[in-house]
């Protein structure tokens, strides 16, 4: 394991005692101002200096397309397409066209999409991203791990083969995406993913519950004791429960979890204080009510906005092919 | 009672501190590249099961070039005899020798593509091409795992070589892993020789 290897790590060791007696002395200041700026001038500079690899435009719609090849009429036509699979499957399919993947080839510039972009449903990660570089002449479906089953490699290759290129010879970009689109709809709605939900997205999904146990088990009963030993048991535990509340409530921005929070607390709180029968006064702690005005659902469901699920974990799945 | 008071703040205090110099940070991406090592693993088995097939498919085709062949099968055989365990991750020899055995499968299998192409019944055999379409996905799969693992190798050296991180490394003895290279570094570095056979 890791304790086998007698360790190599370079430490800064000399550094460590000089540093703050030479910084103010031997070192001038305006040195130090210097190399602040060189820093600073070079992290400004430094995407410059790798290989310009083509930039991967940002997540606006369903059908992103930077070449202005489709028609408004039959962009939109894929884009209700496309939403209407969603909003019945659940599933997430985004098409890009591009001018080019220059210089790298299109299996590595889609792979770099779909990282940043991350289609899909957080919980299930079934995102599919179909990539069309039209002065390269190739395209390709990726597909996300959990739909590496729905969609083969073999038969996107075979939809590319079959649906899309022949259309794409004739130059009818519309058609080809709209009948490659049809066969991945029948390849995903035959895999029995579950059905999306109504959007219930509360403040909840971004809290970190590790750090909140690890901190109602810590912090709980060293504010209980500090508390009670200024005010008395009781109080210092209703004041604990009360400020764990307050503290749920901000954190999750929902009254009720804050509510249960102070009560979970403030019965932490006692029994770790040691009181005894002082149980009674748990109900003393509902005063948390007064300022419910963050009710409202104003913040979520956005409206007419697309935005990646964010659960796709693309693995490399998917086929390319040209035409 | 202050007393215990103390001690509880001292507990308290010292958990934090523990956190804080990255002992956690530690321990999560340990297990970070290892899950994603046990990735690349898996996506070279996914080669491996994949070569008989292919092997199968092509010994049907009359008088395909033996040679080739030959070195795919002897390729896979070798690639698949090492044994990884977890601890070949810290083991930069051990990790050279899987890779060499490795890349080696992947050239064999690269040359055999390159030869097919020259037989014509092979490149209209849908089972080849088949095979083919699977082999070409099964590449892009590995890249992505190695990729993820560089990355992940990557963080977690970042965290053990650097201040203060770095003191929780020595205190428990956590050191730089080895990450993937390239077996033929010194050969690819160089330019290619182009030759048109005009020298002749």
């Amino acid at each position: 394991m890791n304790t086998v290897r007698p360790v190599q790590i370079v430490l800064p060791r000399p550094s460590l005692h000089w540093v703050p007696r030479r910084l103010g002395g031997l070192v001038p200041l305006w040195a130090l101002a210097l190399m602040a700026a060189v820093c600073a001038a070079l992290l400004a500079t430094a995407p410059a200096w790798g290989q310009a690899l083509q930039a991967i435009p940002p997540l606006s719609a369903r059908v992103v397309d930077t070449t202005g090849t489709l028609q408004a009429a039959e962009r939109a036509q894929l884009e209700a397409k496309l939403q209407a699979f969603e909003q019945a499957r659940g599933t997430q399919i985004v098409v890009l066209m591009v001018a080019s993947t220059q210089p790298e080839d299109i299996v590595d510039y889609t792979q770099r999409v779909a990282d940043v972009w991350k289609l899909g449903r957080r919980e299930l990660g079934d995102g599919l991203l179909l990539v069309v570089a039209k002065n390269d002449r190739t395209l390709r479906i990726a597909t996300a791990k959990t739909l590496e089953g729905a969609v083969p490699d073999l038969a996107a290759r075979q939809i590319i083969d079959s649906a899309i290129t022949p259309r794409f010879r004739q130059g009818d970009f519309a058609g080809g995406i709209s009948a490659g689109l049809d066969q991945l709809f029948l390849r995903v709605s035959g895999e029995g993913l579950p059905a999306p939900q109504p959007a219930t997205r509360s403040g909840l999904e971004g809290t970190d519950w590790n750090g909140l146990l690890v901190f109602l088990f810590v912090a709980v009963p060293v504010a209980a004791r500090l508390l009670s030993t200024m005010v008395g048991r009781k109080w210092g535990s209703l004041l604990t429960g009360g400020g764990l509340g307050v503290l749920a409530w901000v954190l999750s921005a929902s009254v009720v979890l804050g509510l249960i929070a102070a009560l979970v607390g403030a019965v932490f709180a006692l029994a770790s204080a040691g009181a005894r029968g002082g149980f009674g006064a748990g109900g003393g702690n509902w005063g948390g009510h007064s300022g419910g005005g963050r009710f409202g659902a104003g913040s979520w469901g956005g409206g007419g906005g697309f935005r990646s699920g964010g659960g796709g974990n693309f693995g490399g799945g998917g086929a390319s092919g040209r035409w | 009672m202050v007393k215990r008071v103390m001690v509880w703040c001292a507990a308290a205090w010292l958990s934090t501190l523990l956190a804080g110099c990255g002992y956690n940070d530690f321990q999560r991406l340990d297990e970070q590249t290892r899950s994603a090592w046990s990735e690349v693993l898996n996506q070279f088995q996914r080669r491996a099961d994949l070569v008989p097939n292919l092997v199968a498919t092509v010994k049907g085709e009359a008088n395909f070039e033996q040679q080739t062949l030959t070195r795919v099968i002897e390729a896979r055989a070798s690639a698949t005899a090492m044994t990884v365990t977890p601890e070949t991750l810290n083991d930069p020899q051990a990790m050279q020798r899987f890779q060499q055995a490795q890349a080696g499968l992947g050239s064999a299998l690269s040359r055999l593509l390159v030869v097919s192409e020259s037989y014509p019944n092979l490149k209209a055999n849908q089972g080849f091409q088949d095979l083919r379409v699977q082999l070409e996905g099964t590449e892009n799969r590995i890249a992505v795992a190695r990729n993820r693992y560089i990355q992940s190798v990557q963080q977690y050296n970042v965290l053990a070589r650097s201040f203060p991180s770095n003191l929780t490394a020595m205190a428990f003895g956590y050191s730089v892993k080895p990450n993937l290279s390239v077996p033929n570094e010194a050969q690819i570095s160089q330019p290619p020789a182009v030759d048109f056979g005009t020298s002749k």
